[in-house]
């Protein structure tokens, strides 16, 4: 990451084709409106801006007039915000738990959905989600809710199951509870965090080293042999587009999950 | 080269860290996540919510109603069979109350033609008791008159008028009689 990107510029050795290697300053680009002020926007920031409009609007107009039988814009509608409620919400939650989480949990899936899709929108080709702030709100609104899902319902039982876990012989709480309390209230935010940004982060870089591995290949190189080098990464860079709409769904889905299993165990009487 | 220069410019600067956010990352990490929060909290959910209860309620509702209606079917069918045997039995009964009816003017009128026989026998044998009392009357008359002729002209002289004479008549014939009953 501390490697010069002009180091890795190498020049094409007579068409005058350059490499471009990804680097750390793809999720650095120049800002565009507000410079200088706390609302810099650069073109991720108006990305993300762009994409909660559409979503703003696309879930204004499909609950707008929401008919007993769904049409098929509806319907698609519906199914989203019911692999949110039944899928997650409901089945980890229960019915009320879930539902007094669902606002939380429907805004956590879908923010981080629309926000990683864009990283293989044409156009936008880079994720909303790839620069740390989105991840970072998110984990830090996980964590509060689950340390208050537990302290407002049993303080107490909530911080013996999370940090005294029973069934242990109390001797053993010397090491299991430093690790109980890392591992619930420091590691989880982090790894929340870390685990969608990270995965972003890859996939953008990665689909940049292939696409611009064949422009360079296609034109940069002299030789036919390794311009048809090209075609592979071509077809690599094909494919990991469609692997990272397969990772910006997931990535959302876990990091819905996974909140929903901490206001769980927060919740829960005893584990 | 334009590229070259520009990349060489960036890199006098110490790269960014991607672990540390920007203010400006923050912000426009924080304004998303409020709005599209509002948006589902007040919004999409309640909207959801709302129709989701209402499809309920009309299939529950539905349900109901069909019960409803089938409880409805089954309640105008038990009037209607118990409607049915209050009729049969009524029938039932009013056919044997006019068998009974039937019976007790049977007999009455079986009981009125005896009477009327009886009566009419009874008169016919007044009537012939009468009839043979008056022949019989006659008859002794007709006898005491025609012995009494005889018996003047036997003798010679009239005796007819004679309440004695009409008087042994009478015995004769009564002693006729009553030796008749005695054979």
């Amino acid at each position: 990451m501390t490697v010069s990107p002009a180091l890795l510029a190498v020049e094409g050795e007579s068409t005058g084709v350059e490499f471009h290697a990804p680097s750390i300053w793809e999720f650095y680009p120049e800002a565009i409106l507000f410079a200088g002020t706390p609302f810099e926007m650069n073109r991720i920031m108006i990305i993300r801006m762009i994409m909660v409009i559409a979503l703003v609007v696309i879930f204004w107009l499909g609950t707008r007039r929401m008919k007993l039988v769904p049409g098929r814009f509806q319907s698609l509608i519906e199914m989203g915000l019911d692999l949110v409620r039944v899928n997650i919400a409901e089945d980890l939650l229960g019915k009320k738990d879930g539902r007094r989480f669902l606002p939380l949990l429907t805004t956590m899936f879908f923010l981080v959905l629309f926000l990683n899709i864009t990283g293989i929108v044409p156009g936008f080709n880079i994720a909303g989600t790839s620069v740390i702030g989105i991840a970072l709100v998110l984990a830090v609104a996980s964590y509060v809710a689950f340390i208050y899902a537990g302290l407002r319902k049993h303080p107490w039982a909530f911080i013996r199951n999370a940090l005294f876990p029973p069934g242990v012989p109390p001797m053993f709480y010397i090491v299991v509870t430093p690790i109980e309390f890392v591992s619930t209230f420091i590691l989880r935010p982090v790894t929340l965090t870390l685990r969608l940004l990270m995965n972003m982060v890859v996939g953008h870089l990665l689909l940049v080293l292939m696409f611009s591995g064949t422009h360079f290949l296609f034109l940069g190189a002299t030789e036919w042999g390794i311009k048809a080098l090209g075609i592979g990464t071509l077809a690599f860079g094909i494919v990991f587009s469609l692997f990272e709409i397969l990772v910006a769904v997931l990535q959302a889905y876990v990091f819905t999950l996974l909140t929903a299993v901490y206001l769980q165990l927060a919740l829960a009487e005893e584990h | 080269m334009l590229n070259a220069l520009v990349w060489a410019s960036e890199s006098t600067e110490p790269a960014p860290n991607p672990l540390i956010p920007a203010v400006y990352d923050i912000v426009w990490s924080i304004i998303p996540f409020a709005i599209v929060l509002v948006l589902f909290w007040k919004i999409v959910l309640p909207r959801m919510q709302a129709m989701l209860d209402e499809r309920a309620e009309k299939i529950e509702g539905g349900i109901a109603l069909a019960e409803n209606a089938q409880a409805e079917a089954k309640a105008a069918l038990d009037s209607y069979n118990q409607l049915l045997a209050e009729a049969r039995t009524e029938a039932a009964d009013i056919r044997d109350k006019a068998r009974a009816e039937g019976g007790v003017i049977l007999a009455e009128l079986r009981d009125q033609a005896a009477a009327d026989a009886a009566a009419i026998t009874a008169k016919a044998h007044a009537q012939i008791e009468a009839e043979r009392q008056a022949a019989i009357q006659s008859l002794r008359a007709e006898v005491g008159t025609l012995a009494l002729d005889l018996a003047g002209r036997v003798i010679g002289e009239h005796v007819a008028d004679d309440k004695k004479a009409s008087a042994l008549v009478d015995r004769y014939l009564s002693e006729l009689e009553s030796t008749g009953k005695k054979k």
